[in-house]
């Protein structure tokens, strides 16, 4: 068919899209995957780099969705729509086990089929007026997310950032917390504790000072606690440790790493209900109106499966596959170490953050993957401040992690 | 940005000098306010009322929590937010059943208002996701993400079971977890400078998510209507069809057949007309299919029987109402390759971007069972499910037809669409669950076009069903 004979509707593309500058992180790294499959066809591929969970569930949650799944086969046991904030028992166990040494409660809790797609609604509930923050370098959802909505102008080659976007460097030489005294107010803060992907842990002192830089500029701190569960210290796991944060913060987890349920999709957002807008009016109010116009709630089975983890056995359970992953995260860091990489984060994360000074993150990554068959993430697709940086995820079997050790020491002790 | 006085308004509480019909979802004047949601909130907050309390930010909160001097950030609350006037369609019905139920605690309170499924997700696709979810407990069997866009077993099953010899490919399907998550994807893909038509009356997903992303102006209540939105009109007067030639032009159209609320499916003919109007006008259809199912005569099934559809529409549809899946999350979404912006840009392209950073795909133990609907078997159960459904369709065409109602809808649909001339929809849905204790749904809540109907859904257990049909006769003999 001739070229100009090709139909095009009038409809202008959405200038928002337009601005984002390639394709999303994630699916980048699966092309480059593949480019590597298709040159090398025998290749025994290793993957730490987009952090998808490799063990198997524990039993008595899987179960527990089974059996829900049979009794949707069943008269008495048939249940339709669900409520699109979440099942009521699912919403009071978040609050009883996650949030136990808060006040916050299950009528603040709203159950989702996961962080990255809450990360959306919250967009799109704060909307294209907004300014906001991001670590730098921070998980890419809520950069693109922000761009997606309209909160941002051009993306400028020069800096590597949006522009009406501040970024908040995370480096090695802040102790991976920004200097707040530096920032302009942003409506908005974006903040990752464990941060993905640095791995750094936020401390109560560095969240004391993040709540009153938001209770004293009058913004909302968006709370990305997905990895909470792999801190191993004091660090706190919720902003809602921290005194006087129910005014300020949002908080948004997620059961995909620390359940394995990635493919199963369940998370949740937490909005209290002392979090108000300049006018009075809730968050909460509009956050629920957005979930009931734009969701439907939860897969009833992914909640099922959520309340089984929740229980003393399904947690026990649980905490066997994080220590599997933290076992690999031990080994990798030994092994990284030992070549004479300086590596950063990992006591609280399942993400090491491995620092090649000097060096171009993509082509760090290239060479890793060209030579030892391992697949990382490169620190640039977190943001400008993740140049010289590759982010190594634990989440693999530990005999691929073994392996993948394994070639990291053999190539980098020979070259 | 919301000011002061915006915000006032908006916050507003319905009082009793408001007709009832002012907006499409006001409650009349003895309902909780708008922003009061009784299941919701715990029990230290209660109701908000106007205070005079200061925000310790210093700034003045017209509308706050009985706690004085309670902090406010300084984000404004978004405007876009403000505009919409009520709570979301069914959920405000849920909330007048559970102040029904309350009210009356002894009353067989019969659901015949949300379209909620009742009957049992046959046992080939139950056990298909049992075996999914026991299987994700091993190590061979286990699997982490899947890919954003859909399993790629369930795409090409999809695309042949419902797009067979129609140009549509697996490499055109979303799978999702839901149209209603779909539609607000697309929302977010077309952006807020787009226009938008919408069938009046319609599912309410389209408009409000249309008011959040900002493609409309404020509320309009003497016409009931939303600034910047261009409304079809569908009646008895025009078989439920919009008169195109008196439609404007929008960027957008949505289209639902066979419809929700009014049941009425489109014909060949008519959405020949409906993708010539797109081509014409350079417009995208967005095409919702949910209920294609129940088509019992030769009404196109897809929007892609139509030849020349594949450069002018999306379409959404779903598993929710095929095989009860409305708690179980599936649904897809299909763009066409050929479907492209002004500039030439595949829309596709573009919604691939939104769906791997907005979402991350539906569940995998939803996506097994899709797959097991769309076996040999599966398809077969579904087909007695859906036609359960239908009988109950009948069940309640045949008891308003024999009352002396007008009543449209029901053939190709599993929704009955009865006429109450001259009459207050909401009014009619209060009498209705007072006199007999059966949810339905008020036709204005689905737009001005939707007053003096009432929407009857089938979806019911066939005693209840059976029940309605009594007290309904009972009600208006």
């Amino acid at each position: 068919m001739h070229a100009s004979a090709v139909w095009r509707t009038k409809v202008p593309r959405n200038p928002n899209l337009e601005k984002l500058q390639t394709t999303y992180l994630f699916p980048q790294i699966e092309m480059k995957k593949k480019e590597h499959l298709l040159k090398n066809p025998n290749a025994n591929l290793i993957e730490l780099g987009v952090g998808n969970t490799t063990e198997p569930i524990p039993k008595c949650i899987t179960s527990s969705m089974a059996e829900h799944c049979h009794r949707l086969a069943t008269y008495e046991g048939y249940k339709g729509y669900g409520d699109e904030q979440g099942n009521k028992d699912l919403r009071e166990a978040i609050a009883d086990v996650m949030y136990k040494n808060t006040s916050i409660d299950g009528t603040q809790v709203f159950v989702s089929d996961d962080a990255q797609c809450d990360i959306s609604r919250l967009q799109l509930l704060f909307g294209s007026v907004v300014t906001m923050a991001v670590q730098d370098p921070c998980f890419p959802a809520y950069v693109d997310s922000g761009v997606t909505i309209g909160q941002t102008g051009d993306y400028m080659a020069s800096t590597g950032q949006y522009q009406n976007i501040t970024y908040m460097e995370c480096t090695s030489d802040n102790d991976f917390f920004p200097r707040l005294s530096n920032m302009p107010r942003t409506d908005v803060i974006f903040f990752c504790s464990p941060n993905n992907p640095t791995g750094h842990a936020a401390s109560r002192f560095q969240l004391e000072k993040l709540v009153d830089f938001a209770t004293s500029n009058g913004s909302i701190i968006v709370y990305d606690t997905a990895y909470s569960e792999f801190i191993t210290d004091d660090s706190p796991k919720s902003i809602y440790e921290i005194p006087g944060s129910k005014q300020v913060a949002i908080e948004i987890s997620s059961f995909s790493k620390f359940a394995g349920f990635t493919g199963v999709r369940l998370g949740w957002t937490v909005v209290p209900t002392e979090l108000l807008y300049s006018n009075g009016s809730p968050v909460i109010n509009d956050y629920d109106r957005v979930v009931c116009t734009s969701f439907n709630g939860p897969s009833s089975i992914a909640q099922v499966g959520g309340l089984a983890c929740l229980t003393p056995q399904g947690m026990k359970e649980i905490r066997k596959v994080i220590n599997v992953y933290q076992t690999n995260t031990k080994l990798l860091i030994h092994t990284l170490t030992s070549i004479g990489f300086q590596t950063y984060g990992g006591t609280n994360s399942p993400f090491v953050w491995v620092h090649f000074p000097g060096r171009k993150s993509w082509d760090v990554f290239a060479e890793i993957l060209e030579k030892t068959n391992v697949i990382t993430i490169p620190g640039l697709g977190f943001g400008p401040a993740g140049e010289e940086f590759i982010r190594f995820s634990s989440f693999a079997r530990p005999n691929s992690m073994q392996q993948a050790c394994r070639r990291l020491k053999d190539h980098f002790t020979k070259n | 940005m919301a000011t002061a006085t915006t915000a006032v308004m908006s916050l507003q509480v319905p009082s009793s000098s408001v007709r009832s019909s002012a907006s499409s979802f006001l409650s009349p004047s003895n309902a909780p306010a708008v922003f009061f949601v009784p299941r919701l909130f715990p029990k230290n907050i209660g109701s908000f009322k106007i205070s005079s309390g200061r925000c310790r930010g210093g700034i003045r909160c017209l509308l706050a929590p009985e706690k004085d001097s309670e902090y406010c950030t300084k984000v404004s609350r978004n405007a876009n937010i403000a505009k919409l006037q009520a709570g979301y369609l069914f959920p405000e019905i849920g909330r007048r059943k559970v102040a029904h139920m309350q009210k009356y605690p002894d009353a067989q309170v019969i659901s015949l208002g949300i379209g909620d499924t009742t009957e049992p997700i046959p046992e080939v696709i139950t056990s298909a996701m049992a075996t999914k979810a026991h299987s994700l407990s091993t190590i061979e069997g286990y699997s982490g993400y899947g890919a954003e866009q859909g399993d790629k077993k369930l795409r090409p099953a999809i695309a042949s079971t419902y797009y067979d010899g129609l140009g549509i490919d697996e490499q055109d399907i979303f799978v999702s977890d839901g149209a209603k998550c779909d539609i607000s994807r697309l929302q977010l893909l077309f952006g807020s400078n787009a226009t938008i038509a919408v069938q009046d009356p319609s599912y309410p997903a389209y408009v409000d998510s249309g008011v959040i992303i900002g493609q409309t102006g404020g509320f309009q209540t003497d016409v009931e209507k939303y600034g910047g939105i261009e409304y079809m009109r569908c009646s008895p007067g025009n078989g439920f069809f919009p008169d195109l030639s008196r439609t404007s032009r929008t960027d957008i159209i949505y289209f639902c057949s066979p419809n929700n609320p009014t049941g009425s499916s489109a014909s060949r003919n008519q959405l020949t007309q409906l993708v010539k109007f797109a081509r014409e006008n350079g417009s995208i259809i967005v095409y919702d299919s949910a209920y294609a199912m129940y088509i019992s005569d030769d009404s196109p099934r897809t929007i892609f029987e139509i030849p020349g559809a594949k450069e002018v529409a999306i379409e959404v549809s779903s598993f929710s109402k095929y095989a009860g899946f409305t708690g179980v999350r599936l649904g897809w979404t299909v763009i066409p390759k050929e479907l492209l912006y002004s500039n030439g840009f595949p829309v596709a392209k573009d919604f691939n971007r939104i769906v791997c950073t907005g979402f991350n795909g539906a569940s995998n133990i939803s996506q097994a069972g899709a797959l097991a609907c769309l076996s040999a078997e599966g398809l077969k159960a579904m087909s007695e499910v859906v036609g359960f459904y239908k009988e109950n369709t009948q069940i309640i065409v045949n008891t308003f037809t024999s009352l002396g109602f007008k009543v449209y809808g029901g053939k190709n649909a599993p929704y009955v669409w009865v006429h109450f001339p001259g009459q207050n929809s909401w009014d009619v849905f209060a009498e209705i669950l007072e006199k007999t204790h059966v949810v339905t749904t008020p036709g204005s809540g689905f737009g001005p076009g939707g007053e003096g109907f009432v929407r009857v859904s089938a979806f019911g257990h066939r005693e209840n069903i059976l029940e309605a049909s009594r007290r309904f006769k009972q009600m208006y003999k």
